[in-house]
């Protein structure tokens, strides 16, 4: 695991709201952070009875492929534990570049915000 | 010059010539089918405009820049020289007439020209006349690329005026937002569309977009990408999008050419589209008792 660099903090906060999980990213997600973040939700997940992960993005500028296998990851990790992940948040400016580069994020739930987000979780289904 | 040892230069002849004549000029040039056709109410006034135009080429003469378009001699009437030309274009002449007509005022000039020497066959009357000539083609051109200016900031306008108002993003149900596309989709209209529908969604908080192709007349596979750029942009914002409105012609093309809008919802109609969304939020729509429709 590589050292967090001065002046960064080095967790993505893991927040739990009943059996749903809730990540806010703000700013720019490096490489030791993802590898945390990745680990601390799978173990979270595991550990309690979690059904379902929302991964705000509200606070993000860029999303860049890093970042998009990083979620695809989470999701396609938290499918085999059982939890549904939802996308939520993203912005107009972010979905257009995204889609310029091609990377349209297959396989994960998107939602417009986080309130939406839990309320798909809570409906059940796809 | 060549001919320096004759007093003046040809240039400098046709400058005093044309301040001298300038009425006679202008009187001719007034009955000439340019100015008769653009000034048609009065010939007072088309007069003054010849005199105008004189006093312009008088001045471009002085400066010796006999064939340089951009010359600063031709400002003052390049106004007016692109008015008469839009009026002509408009009344239905070809940019081939009109410069065939300010072509016909050359004529009228150069006899006036030749009257003003003894012996017209002189070496320096010939270049005057020579200079003259060039003087009026590059008029000519003048007028052909005043009228072109007008004419290209028209057509840009226009497009800029089309962008603005081919793409308007409409609220049809709450949480339900539609795009009528109307007319070809190129990049730069596939964008704006792309970031409107985007603010609506996000605006109107929207879980249904449709994009209704009812007005585009045709799909190729650079649209269809465009329609599944959109489609995806609007996923990633947590919208369904569905396309509409398909044509069974553009069915069969998109089939043909072997675009695979697989992965894109699609309706036959702006109304099925609607009761798609609506049906899936949950909505009814029922008829009343009477008769009448209700919500």
């Amino acid at each position: 695991m590589s050292q967090p660099l001065p002046g960064q903090s080095a967790q993505v906060p893991v927040l739990a709201l009943g059996d749903v999980l809730l990540v806010s990213l703000q700013g720019e997600l490096h490489d030791g952070m993802a590898e945390q973040l990745q680990h601390d939700i799978s173990s979270r997940i595991s550990a309690s009875e979690v059904t379902g992960v929302v991964i705000d993005i509200s606070g993000v500028d860029i999303v860049d492929s890093f970042l998009g296998r990083v979620l695809a990851e989470i999701a396609s990790t938290a499918a085999l534990l059982a939890a549904r992940t939802v996308l939520a948040g993203m912005r107009p400016a972010v979905a257009i570049t995204l889609v310029e580069l091609g990377l349209t994020l297959p396989g994960l739930v998107t939602a417009l915000d986080v309130d939406r987000a839990l309320e798909l979780l809570s409906q059940g289904g796809t | 010059m060549p001919e320096q040892d004759v007093a003046e230069s040809a240039p400098q002849v046709v400058s005093a010539f044309l301040e001298q004549r300038r009425e006679q000029i202008a009187q001719r040039w007034a009955d000439a089918p340019l100015f008769r056709w653009v000034f048609t109410v009065s010939r007072d006034e088309a007069v003054e405009a010849c005199k105008l135009v004189v006093d312009a080429l008088s001045e471009v003469a002085v400066s010796g820049r006999l064939e340089d378009v951009a010359t600063a001699g031709f400002a003052p009437v390049r106004d007016q020289l692109g008015r008469m030309a839009q009026t002509r274009a408009r009344a239905g002449s070809t940019p081939a007439q009109i410069a065939g007509e300010v072509a016909g005022l050359r004529g009228p000039v150069i006899e006036l020209l030749r009257a003003e020497f003894t012996d017209p066959d002189t070496p320096h009357a010939q270049e005057c006349v020579l200079a003259l000539t060039l003087l009026m083609g590059t008029l000519r051109l003048v007028v052909m690329e005043t009228a072109l200016d007008a004419n290209a900031d028209l057509i840009e306008r226009q497009r800029q005026q089309l962008l603005e108002v081919a793409t308007p993003v409409i609220k049809l149900w709450e949480g339900t937002v539609a795009v009528p596309l109307i007319g070809t989709l190129d990049s730069a209209r596939s964008q704006i569309v792309m970031e409107s529908l985007l603010e609506a969604i996000v605006d109107q908080r929207a879980r249904y977009a449709i994009l209704d192709i009812t007005g585009v007349p045709t799909v190729d596979s650079l649209v269809a990408q465009h329609l599944m750029k959109t489609v995806a942009a609007a996923r990633l914002m947590g919208a369904e999008c569905i396309v509409s409105g398909i044509r069974p012609a553009i069915a069969q093309t998109i089939v043909q050419l072997g675009i695979d809008l697989g992965s894109v919802l699609t309706r036959a109609s702006l109304a099925d589209a609607l009761a798609y969304a609506l049906s899936r939020q949950g909505i009814e729509v029922s008829r009343a008792d009477a008769g009448a429709s209700a919500r």
